[in-house]
């Protein structure tokens, strides 16, 4: 049996995008492709919480299917994996959500069925969830507002893929930065299994004014063609290793 | 995360299950927590504990794994569940599940107020639980004292919340950061047996320091120097150690190795030491300022008889 693959961006900002495309457009874009947008909005306590970026925030996640959640710069390490989490559990209800409407006809999904039956099916969601393999393209706000969250960034980050390597299920993320140095968006870390080496990645950032959260989500996009190239040139290898069955 | 907790209701209302059609009245509001909000209820005269969940999903795997130890023989894990089921209510629909209702006080109340002696006698029994649980196939998970309550009689240990418990081999469900061994450098968050024991020993570090300590840059050297440096700690350093390096295979082989080392390192210490000690240095001193008194005494009249007998002469 083929195994899914969940897509996601998981996308850590503290506010306003100001260049290029429009974001929420951008993220609307990516669930076209069966991408889940989740974005993590990060404050510390000088940052109000009903400042115009914060409902962007809202805005990407609800366009690219995903969650969003907005933390106190401390509490981000575990809503980080909480949020990937339930994104994927989301996504899968949402699949099995639209087989049950085909069985069962319009309007029936799984928070109808009586909780015994929505039990069976929450194990085999929770079934899925652990097996499935999951693809995370990470994008983080470097603007100069977050030069002093980029520590604790970096930790949530590493706690992220010890958690998600606790699963059964095979792993590959990338990260990104915007604004990068010379580009609007600046690739780190191409497709890897596990995040760790990325301490001095975030050392040598320098910061600038300008906020390009739509250009970045267009380039994350593009990225996870490249990761399915490379796993089906890999899959056909294994195909002609095993010769005929 | 937003505190947008909308599961208040008064004491007095009426609920009654969509499937099952049974129903259930609030009397006392008992604790919020992450997952939702657990009320007393009454069900004709039986009072029962009914959790009201802000996400039905996870009440559902709850209700999932409560439903499997149910199956299990030997003492109960936790409370029995009676029933679970969705309420309509102002066109929304909130999902709750009604168990058996246990009454007694949380662990961490209890770690506040007794002394450490009983921190290791609750160790033990808590030991003897997990044993049980991880032999069935799942771990807890997310344990810690909030989520066990003592028994009223008998002090007999019941763990409350199982949202956290997950099949072994598979990624641990929900977690505290400070009972969880990923967060302080000591291994990853598959769930094993030895997941439960390293949250164990934050317990015990909880219990002594009277605190959750707070983590420093180089977290597993700080947590093996508190233990071996806390006075109350120390004579379990080595079990401590193991534990939270992952060296017991089972709950049992760590739960052998503390009551081992409970019962010989008793006979070396008096049984309440810090009493003890405080009354004996009272009596010590006491006997102390007696002895110099008579020494200043017997001096002094040393001096005099030797005065006397000088000017006499």
């Amino acid at each position: 049996m083929k195994k899914g693959t969940l897509k996601q961006i998981l996308l850590i900002t503290d506010g306003c995008s100001n260049e290029g495309e429009d974001p929420v457009a951008m993220a609307a874009l990516a669930r076209e492709q069966g991408i889940t947008v989740n974005v993590i909005g990060v404050l510390d306590q000088y940052d109000s919480e009903d400042s115009h970026g914060l409902q962007e925030v809202e805005g990407i996640a609800q366009a690219g299917g995903g969650i969003s959640q907005i933390v106190q710069t401390k509490q981000l390490a575990q809503t980080v994996q909480m949020v990937t989490k339930q994104a994927m559990t989301q996504t899968i209800k949402g699949v099995i959500n639209r087989q049950l409407q085909d069985i069962l006809g319009d309007g029936e999904t799984v928070e109808d069925l009586p909780p015994e039956k929505r039990g069976k099916v929450m194990e085999v969601v929770d079934e899925v969830g652990e097996t499935a393999d999951l693809h995370v393209c990470i994008l983080v706000d470097t603007s100069a507002s977050m030069k002093n969250k980029l520590p604790t960034v970096r930790e949530a980050l590493t706690d992220l893929s010890l958690s998600l390597s606790a699963r059964m299920g095979e792993n590959q993320f990338c990260l990104f930065l915007f604004p990068g140095k010379r580009k609007s968006v600046q690739k780190v870390i191409s497709w890897t299994p596990q995040l760790d080496s990325i301490k001095r990645i975030f050392e040598k950032i320098s910061s600038h004014g300008i906020t390009p959260t739509g250009p970045a989500i267009k380039e994350a996009v593009k990225s996870f063609s490249s990761v399915s190239r490379k796993q089906s040139l890999f899959e056909d290898d294994e195909a002609y290793d095993d010769g005929p069955r | 995360m937003m505190a947008q907790d909308n599961l208040h209701f008064a004491p007095g209302t009426l609920i009654t299950g969509k499937w099952h059609r049974n129903q259930y009245q609030l009397v006392k509001w008992l604790g919020s927590g992450a997952q939702g909000t657990v009320y007393l209820g009454r069900e004709g005269r039986r009072m029962v504990a009914i959790k009201l969940a802000k996400d039905r999903a996870s009440l559902i795997s709850e209700v999932n794994v409560l439903k499997q130890f149910e199956k299990l023989q030997g003492d109960p894990l936790g409370p029995s569940l009676y029933d679970s089921d969705d309420w309509l209510t102002r066109g929304r629909t909130i999902g709750f599940c009604v168990m058996e209702y246990l009454d007694g006080i949380s662990l961490a109340d209890a770690l506040k107020r007794k002394p450490f002696d009983w921190t290791l006698v609750y160790m033990l029994q808590l030991l003897k639980q997990l044993q049980q649980l991880h032999r069935s196939g799942y771990i807890f998970g997310d344990l810690k004292p909030e989520n066990l309550i003592l028994i009223h009689p008998g002090h007999s240990i019941r763990c409350l919340d199982f949202g956290g418990a997950t099949r072994i081999g598979r990624s641990v469900r929900e977690y505290t950061e400070f009972y969880d061994r990923g967060y302080w450098g000591f291994g990853g968050r598959r769930a094993e047996p030895s997941y439960d024991l390293f949250a164990c020993v934050m317990i015990l570090i909880y219990a002594a320091a009277g605190k959750r300590i707070v983590r420093t840059n180089e977290p597993q050297v700080q947590l093996v120097q508190f233990v071996k440096s806390h006075p109350k700690l120390a004579p379990y350093r080595k079990i401590a150690i193991n534990a939270m390096r992952g060296s017991y295979p089972s709950a049992e082989a760590m739960r052998r190795e503390l009551l081992q080392e409970i019962m010989t390192s008793r006979q070396s210490e008096p049984r309440s030491p810090q009493t003890r000690r405080t009354i004996r240095k009272t009596n010590t001193s006491s006997s102390n300022s007696w002895k110099s008194a008579w020494l200043a005494a017997s001096v002094l009249l040393t001096a005099y008889i030797l005065f006397v007998i000088i000017y006499v002469m």
